[in-house]
Parts: C-alpha cells; sequence; structure tokens
C-alpha cells in the first residue's frame, strides 16, 4: 500500500479557507517527495465549492469526518480522528493550516500519540527516514531550517511566506465518509456556544484596514481614522502601544500577538514598525505609511509613503475623499 | 528587537543574546496577571513555575511583585523543545501536588514568541488527564469550573470545563497591571524553589537560522504633509479602494 500526507482542511460556504489552500500546498509537495497520496480531511457539512478547491489543490482522496456525536468543535475528537485516519491511509504525514484550529487539532494530535508536533512550517520534503523542514521563528524574523526524525510528522503551516498553489493537473478526488469511534472524553472538550461578536467588518477579512499607533496621540484621535475606515469600506487596526494605553480593545491589534492582516490596503499611520508588527501585515497586499519619521521601519517596509502628521494628513484625506464623493466623479 | 534584524551566534544555529535583555513573554505574562486576579476574587494562591537559565529568576519575582507567592525554578539554560518542556511541567506539577491539593487551574501562555509551537499547555494537560482550552481571550471563574472563551471568525466561542483542568490563554485576556513598589521589594525577598529538570533530545534537529531575504526597498514618496493629499487620492483610485 501507498502511504499518504493527510492535510485537515479547514471551509466555509465558499470554499476552502486560505490558510488551508496554503496548506494543502505544502502537503502537496511533501507528498510528491514521498511518493505518497494526497488526502484531505474535513469536518462538518462539505460544500461543492470545497470538493472544487481540492481538485485544483491536487487532493487523491478526501475524507468526509461525521459523526452523531460531533456536533460542535471538539478539538480532541477532531485529533482522535485524523489518528484513526492516519492508520488507516498509512499517513507518514499530518498537516494542517497555522490557524487556531489547525494548531491545536495537531497538538492534541500530538499529545495523544506522543509525537512531536512542528508549527509554523514553510515547507517540507521526505529524505529517507526523515522530514527536511524550513519553518518560522519569531514570527517571520528568522527562518530555521531542521530535519525531523518520528514515524510520522505533525506539521502546521505558517500562514505568512507560504503561496497557495494549484496543482499543475487538476484531480478528481474520490470521496470517502469517515465515521470515527469516539470516547465521551475524546468529547468533553467542545465549542458549548459560539456567539456572533458584531456586525462589522472583521479584521481579518478586511479588504481595507486604516492603522494608528501611538501617533495617533489618544483615544479621542482615533476618530479621524475611524471615519477614514469607514469611507473606504474598512475597519480599524491599531499597535500593541495602543491597546496597552487601553485607548482600543485588543482585538483591534494587529501584529504577532494580535490578528495577522491580509488586505487589499493596509494604510497605516503613527506606527514606526516594531517587527512584531509588521509579522502581523506581511500578508497586505499594498503597504501605505504616514509617518513623521522617514526613517521609521515602517517605511522601508511600506509600499508608498507620506512623510508628514497623521492628525492634519488623514483629516484632508478624510475630507478629499468625501469632496470627491460629492463631485460625483 | 524593535524594528532590528536578529543578530545569529557565528555557528548561525542561535540567536546572539548578548546584547539583549530578557523579559516575560506577552502570553506568559498575561496568565500570570490571570491567575493573580483569579485569585484576588476567589481566593487562593498563585504558583509561578519557570523552565530556564539562572537569570529567569528575574521572571519569577516579576511575578511574585504582582501578586504571584510561590515559585518554582527548574533551572537549565538548553533549548527545550515542545514535548520535553512539557515532560519537565507535568514532573513538577506532580512533585509540587504530592501530598498537597492538586491545582484547580494550570494557566500557560498560549504559544512562544520564537517558534510559536502552541502546544505546551495541550502536552500537560493529556499528560496529567485533564482538560486544555486553548487560545484563550475570556476566562470566568465559578465553583462549578471555568468557562472560557476565544475568537474564532468574527464570533466567540465558548468553551466549559471543570476543575482541575488546564487552560493556554493569550495576550488581550486582560492588560497585566505594573508592580507597585511594595510588590517589588516583597518579590526582592521571596524564597524561590529549584527543581533539577529531566532532559531529553529532541527530534526535531536544527541544521540553520537565517535572516529572511528583504524584498522590499524604500517606499515610494509621495509627498509631505498635506500636500501629499492630492497624490494619496490618487493612489486610493488606482488601488480601487474608493467605493
Amino acid at each position: 500500500m501507498t502511504s499518504s500526507v493527510i492535510c485537515l482542511v479547514e471551509h466555509d460556504e465558499s470554499g476552502l479557507i486560505e490558510a488551508s489552500l496554503r496548506a494543502l500546498s505544502v502537503a502537496a509537495t511533501l507528498a510528491q517527495s514521498s511518493h505518497a497520496t494526497l488526502c484531505a480531511a474535513l469536518f462538518g457539512e462539505v460544500g461543492d465549492a470545497s470538493l472544487e478547491d481540492l481538485a485544483d489543490f491536487g487532493v487523491d482522496d478526501a475524507y468526509l469526518v461525521t459523526s452523531e456525536t460531533l456536533t460542535a468543535f471538539a478539538p480532541v475528537a477532531w485529533a482522535r480522528s485524523l489518528l484513526e485516519l492516519a492508520a488507516l491511509v498509512d499517513a507518514s504525514a499530518v498537516v494542517a493550516s497555522g490557524t487556531d484550529r489547525g494548531n491545536e487539532v495537531m497538538a492534541h494530535a500530538g499529545a495523544l500519540s506522543n509525537l512531536p508536533m512542528v508549527a509554523n512550517c514553510f515547507s517540507a520534503a521526505r529524505e529517507g527516514d526523515s522530514v527536511r523542514l524550513t519553518r518560522q521563528r519569531w514570527a517571520g524574523s528568522l527562518i530555521e531550517e531542521s530535519r525531523l526524525d518520528a514515524s510520522m510528522a505533525l506539521l502546521s503551516v505558517a500562514f505568512d511566506g507560504v503561496t497557495a498553489e494549484r496543482a499543475a493537473q487538476r484531480t478528481a478526488p474520490i470521496v470517502h465518509d469517515l465515521h470515527p469511534e469516539l470516547s465521551d472524553g475524546d468529547l468533553v472538550l467542545r465549542v458549548a456556544q459560539w456567539s456572533d461578536r458584531s456586525a462589522g467588518i472583521s479584521l481579518a477579512d478586511a479588504r481595507v484596514v486604516v492603522g494608528g499607533g501611538r501617533g495617533v496621540g489618544s483615544a479621542e484621535g482615533f476618530a479621524a481614522l475611524d471615519e477614514l475606515a469607514h469611507l473606504l469600506d474598512g475597519t480599524v487596526g491599531v499597535s500593541r502601544a495602543v491597546t496597552s494605553l487601553g485607548w482600543r480593545p485588543h482585538n483591534q491589534q494587529v501584529g504577532q500577538t494580535g490578528t495577522r492582516i491580509s488586505p487589499e490596503l493596509y494604510l497605516v499611520s503613527g506606527i514606526s514598525g516594531a517587527t512584531q508588527h509588521l509579522a502581523g501585515c506581511q500578508s497586505a497586499k499594498h503597504v501605505v505609511a504616514i509617518n513623521t519619521d522617514a526613517d521609521a521601519p515602517i517605511i522601508s517596509r511600506a509600499d508608498y509613503a507620506v512623510i508628514g502628521d497623521l492628525n492634519l494628513v488623514i483629516p484632508a484625506l478624510v475630507a478629499a475623499i468625501k469632496q470627491r464623493a460629492s463631485s460625483g466623479s | 528587537m524593535v524594528g532590528a534584524r536578529i543578530a545569529l551566534t557565528d555557528d548561525g544555529l542561535a540567536v546572539d543574546a548578548r546584547q539583549l535583555g530578557f523579559t516575560m513573554s506577552p502570553h506568559e505574562e498575561c496568565a500570570v496577571e490571570e491567575a493573580v486576579r483569579i485569585v484576588e476574587s476567589h481566593g487562593g494562591v498563585v504558583s509561578v513555575l519557570t523552565l530556564g537559565p539562572l537569570e529567569a529568576s528575574e521572571q519569577l519575582r516579576d511575578a511574585a511583585a504582582i501578586g504571584a507567592s510561590r515559585l518554582v525554578h527548574l533551572v537549565d539554560a538548553r533549548e527545550w523543545d515542545p514535548i520535553a518542556t512539557a515532560d519537565a511541567i507535568v514532573d513538577a506539577v506532580r512533585t509540587l501536588e504530592e501530598g498537597a491539593e492538586v491545582f484547580d487551574l494550570i494557566l500557560f501562555g498560549n504559544e512562544a514568541p520564537d517558534t510559536g509551537d502552541y502546544q505546551v499547555g495541550i502536552r500537560v494537560a493529556h499528560a496529567l488527564a485533564r482538560p486544555c482550552a486553548s487560545g484563550i481571550k475570556n476566562l470566568e471563574v465559578d465553583a462549578n469550573g471555568v468557562r472560557a472563551r476565544r475568537e474564532f471568525r468574527g464570533g466567540d466561542e465558548l468553551f466549559e470545563l471543570t476543575v482541575p483542568c488546564v487552560v493556554s490563554v493569550k495576550e488581550g485576556i486582560n492588560l497585566p497591571r505594573y508592580p507597585s513598589l511594595p510588590g517589588r521589594v516583597r518579590a526582592k525577598k521571596a524564597a524561590i524553589e529549584v527543581l533539577e529538570p529531566r532532559w531529553r533530545e529532541s527530534p526535531l534537529h536544527l541544521e540553520a537560522l537565517r535572516v529572511p531575504q528583504v524584498t522590499r526597498e524604500r517606499a515610494e514618496i509621495l509627498g509631505s504633509g498635506i500636500d501629499a493629499v492630492p497624490a494619496l487620492l490618487a493612489l486610493l483610485e488606482r488601488l480601487g479602494v474608493l467605493t
């Protein structure tokens, strides 16, 4: 029997989430170098869009995991199911995205199987009995090259620094149902309730993020940034200094210990650009910085910059956008 | 390391720490703060444990300065991988619980800032046969157990666990306090219990560390001050973000 590489993929109604597409790309390369079959594991109701994505990314076999007792996200149960699947398909590796869920499920799988779990990988390739890895350290400030010796490699894939690459050849994945054997103990840890926090645009998904740091000067100073974000159909993101000062809530923090964003535009002002902050916006397509200091690190990270006081520039920009709208141009 | 490139040792296998100061990691700092708050409102004792070189006793004293009363130091200066770290913590917890009550709650920082491993708390929980909620940003404690919440796609997931249990928390769960002057004085005199952890080799062999190539050079300067606004507006138009 050919060995397999399993990729745990997360999905919603529009298909696989971006982080899972990236994880699939890494898993596909590992499967190729291992001469292994690429299997995907999916939990919950799976839509056609997700199955299309699996075909685009070269998946050979899709395992749809369902159980009567698995009615909500349950990390230990998911890990147990993955290990059952791993035994079934003779997996040499299990890969997940480096999301909270992906990392968490892989960590439980590592604890249940007493195998190492290596987080935040950029690439993985089989080399004899080992797997050669590169992975992220210090949120991307360093790259680690290492070799993993384990009977089965458990990996999570970094979000930044990995691109989702479609397979050269589309596949026709064979769909299997898997009903894992779960004990009551596997279901102790499960989501008891899910609540929608707000109807607003979430930072992680926003197409435009207007960033503000200590340079905004006060909690009240954010009014202009809020207005600009509103005009651009975006949302406000802030630096760690701002949440530490209590000016804005932590769920608006961009960075290593906050939210990682991947907007079309990150318009960032009053933020000097600490590595921990830059780690959160590596996936932004365009970065425009407004800063009084032309030598601030954010200026070398940005694509475009305005050297000046944000407290003058942003209100002027807001006025210009409003004028443009009212003149109908 | 604000905006700086990280310096490596000559063999490229470690960060050159000679010029660096050390501090508690953000997630851990919040875990200590959360423990102190829980004990302040529900009673009990906060014990703080660290694994690290002798100098790490400073971070234990930082925890004592804000209210931790028992300080435990597993002294070892080597790099420990997540399995070895979890094993050492499990050994220590068993030692501390011997002939005493079990810890109702063991809190962890969710992941290390360097390797981001996301698993030490989970491994400890499995070894002690206790449940573990991870990535937690809101924690309520009552007589029955804990209600732990975390963010998931613009909403909140709630986990309900009975004690004893393990919870890994993230920055944002609270805003850690600054230590008071009497707190600092008390911390200086606090006793530290030293335990010797059992070392084990990692199955992950580090071969090299490198600093990533910077692909971007300087930004294109659109102008200075409000004079740059027309250019900025034109750029936003070009990027298609104006509705």
